[in-house]
């Protein structure tokens, strides 16, 4: 006998309709996700439309930019960009340089401090620890507003109003505490055997965090540079208030001089630097997206 | 002595840069800050004690105060609930294991990475223009659209959507806290027979409270700090008609346009009162509704 009784009688026909059934199914789920695609993207070009706009207007010539829908320029008016750049006093050369200098000092600053701070609240014994650690935690719900007054009057009797330490120098005191809760967060995880271990081996604390700590967690040194770049290369609010000389504006800055300045008439000029400013915070979004994603998810940074 | 040095030195050490910034940046502030709101103060002049003269005057005479408390209040109550619904519902949709849920993931978090710049506000304020794209699109539709930004009973709708359009980041965290609800849970449901609405409101939702809870926080307090694009969209001084006189605006112009550094300071204190009764509020009837999972009884 070479055909299997299996094959044979109501067993067959049994299996016969679970295979239909099991095939109707896949093509409802196939067809339910193609659904799904289709709505996803259709709601990720939406949302995405505004931005789309921007990029096209930046190119078209100001006659043609309200009302228009379009997505695609049909004329490139490079002008838009090269005579934008020289539109106001100073050029936007200079701003890119002001915003550049300060983002990067503040990034080295917050990794520095903040790291510090964590490695002490992560991993050493000291007293009043905790309570100098709630202190922290309740600085992160403080809105900016309660602390700029008294600052601002701090930092005017030191002479610094319109330089850029106010900006800067807060950064390497570790002024921004979701960062170090971020790093605390990641330096906990890291096995406590390591630094046992070193220390052994005659270790100091010191070496331990430079040797170990640090090392091990660039991903979480990682996420705290690129957000604080992101912040810094958009902050509005502190540049707005200590920089009063146009020559040490930064890129924000620049554009809000640029909306009450030209915004009657030059609206390509305004778009094509507004998308410009935005460059440098995309290219670092595609660049280090996974770093970027994975932050969101273990601290709640925005 | 030597003992305690020893223990002592590189913790404090560590965190000495912070002490630093604590003691100068934080603390200091928030109690000068407290002593300024009971004076006169304009920076040329020493403070002046008046007592809580500055108090008294906000609740009782200032119309402006109440104003901005309006704006604040209709935006923070608008926009983030419209945020964290959004934020769920296409979190439940990429939460599926579906091809290309990376780039779906970043494209709908990219506007979050944007929206707070002053060149997002900017396109915003040329989009909500009379005879700006918003508009255009109303009138294919059929309708005549309003004047946006220069309609006090709209212009604040502008701002909400730019909220609205940052879903983003509470979506990854939702994202993330859907991802830890175990598959077994809802195969129980389906063989119980269980519909979507069941699931999402017997499952899915009692679930998520802690994140739900994390978000509704985060957001709100966001909100309320809201101010480069009030600031960009208005003019930054709360136009049309004080409309989008957000709290930090009226705080701003107070401080450094009027120099009235006293009565900001006050304006201040107000807002760290708000934000921390709001946080306290979440806090305390978080055990009502927020489970965690691994809590017994």
């Amino acid at each position: 006998m070479t055909d299997s009784v299996l094959d044979q009688g109501p067993i067959s026909e049994a299996r016969q309709v679970a295979r239909d059934l099991r095939a109707a199914r896949e093509k409802r789920e196939r067809r339910s996700r193609l659904l799904k695609h289709i709505f996803l993207s259709l709601f990720a070009f939406f949302m995405l439309y505004p931005l789309l706009w921007m990029v096209a207007s930046s190119f078209k010539p100001d006659n043609q930019i309200f009302g228009d829908l379009s997505i695609i320029p049909t004329t490139f008016m490079w002008q838009n960009f090269t005579e934008g750049w020289y539109a106001l006093r100073e050029s936007f050369t200079l701003f890119y340089w002001n915003s550049t200098l300060i983002t990067v000092l503040t990034v080295i600053g917050n990794l520095l401090s903040c790291s510090f701070a964590a490695y002490a609240f992560a991993r050493l014994d000291f007293t009043l620890k905790n309570f100098w650690f709630a202190l922290m935690m309740m600085t992160l719900m403080i809105p900016y507003h309660v602390v700029l007054i008294p600052q601002y009057v701090l930092f005017l009797n030191l002479g610094w109003v319109d330089t850029y330490l106010p900006l800067v120098v807060p950064k390497f005191l570790a002024s921004e505490a979701f960062f170090i809760f971020l790093m605390v967060q990641f330096f906990r995880q890291l096995p406590r055997e390591l630094d046992e271990a070193a220390m052994i081996d005659g270790c100091s604390p010191y070496k331990i965090y430079w040797a170990i700590i640090i090392p091990l967690s660039l991903p979480a040194m990682a996420t705290a540079a690129i957000f604080s770049f992101i912040w810094t290369w958009d902050d509005f609010l502190a540049p707005l208030i200590y920089l009063n000389d146009i020559a040490n504006y930064t890129v924000p800055l620049a554009l809000r001089l640029f909306v009450d300045a030209e915004s009657q008439s030059a609206f390509g000029q305004l778009f094509a630097m507004s998308v410009l400013s935005l460059v440098p915070v995309v290219v670092f979004f595609v660049v280090f997206q996974r770093f970027i994603i994975r932050g969101i998810a273990m601290s709640g940074l925005k | 002595m030597r003992k305690f040095l020893a223990k002592n030195a590189p913790g404090y050490l560590f965190l000495s840069p912070w002490l630093l910034g604590f003691f100068f940046l934080a603390i200091g502030p928030i109690v000068t800050s407290f002593y300024l709101s009971f004076t006169k103060y304009d920076i040329a002049t020493p403070p002046r004690f008046i007592g809580i003269e500055h108090y008294e005057y906000m609740f009782v005479w200032d119309a402006r105060f109440w104003q901005s408390l309006k704006v604040t209040f209709a935006y923070v109550f608008m926009s983030v609930p419209g945020t964290l619904i959004f934020a769920l519902a296409v979190a439940m949709l990429l939460d599926r294991q579906i091809r290309a849920i990376g780039t779906y993931r970043a494209l709908f978090y990219l506007p979050s990475i944007l929206g707070g710049s002053i060149a997002v506000a900017i396109l915003w304020r040329q989009l909500f223009s009379n005879a700006g794209v918003i508009n255009s699109i109303v009138e294919l539709v059929g309708f005549e659209g309003p004047y946006w930004l220069s309609d006090p009973d709209y212009s604040l709708y502008t701002l909400v959507i730019l909220a609205v359009w940052q879903f983003g980041s509470p979506m990854l965290i939702f994202l993330a806290g859907l991802r830890a609800i175990p598959q077994e849970l809802y195969e129980a449901a389906e063989i119980d027979a269980a519909g979507p609405f069941r699931k999402f409101f017997a499952i899915t939702l009692p679930m998520l409270a802690p994140v739900v809870f994390f978000n509704l926080v985060l957001q709100m307090i966001e909100a309320f700090k809201t101010f480069n694009s009030a600031f960009i969209i208005s003019d930054g001084r709360g136009n049309p008609l004080d409309s989008l006189l957000f709290f930090t605006l009226y705080l701003y112009n107070e401080a450094f346009s009027f120099f009235r550094m006293g009565y900001a300071s006050a304006l201040a204190w107000v807002l760290l009162a708000i934000i921390g009764f709001f946080t306290a509020i979440a806090f305390a009837t978080s055990k009502y509704w927020v489970h965690y999972e691994n809590e017994r009884g």
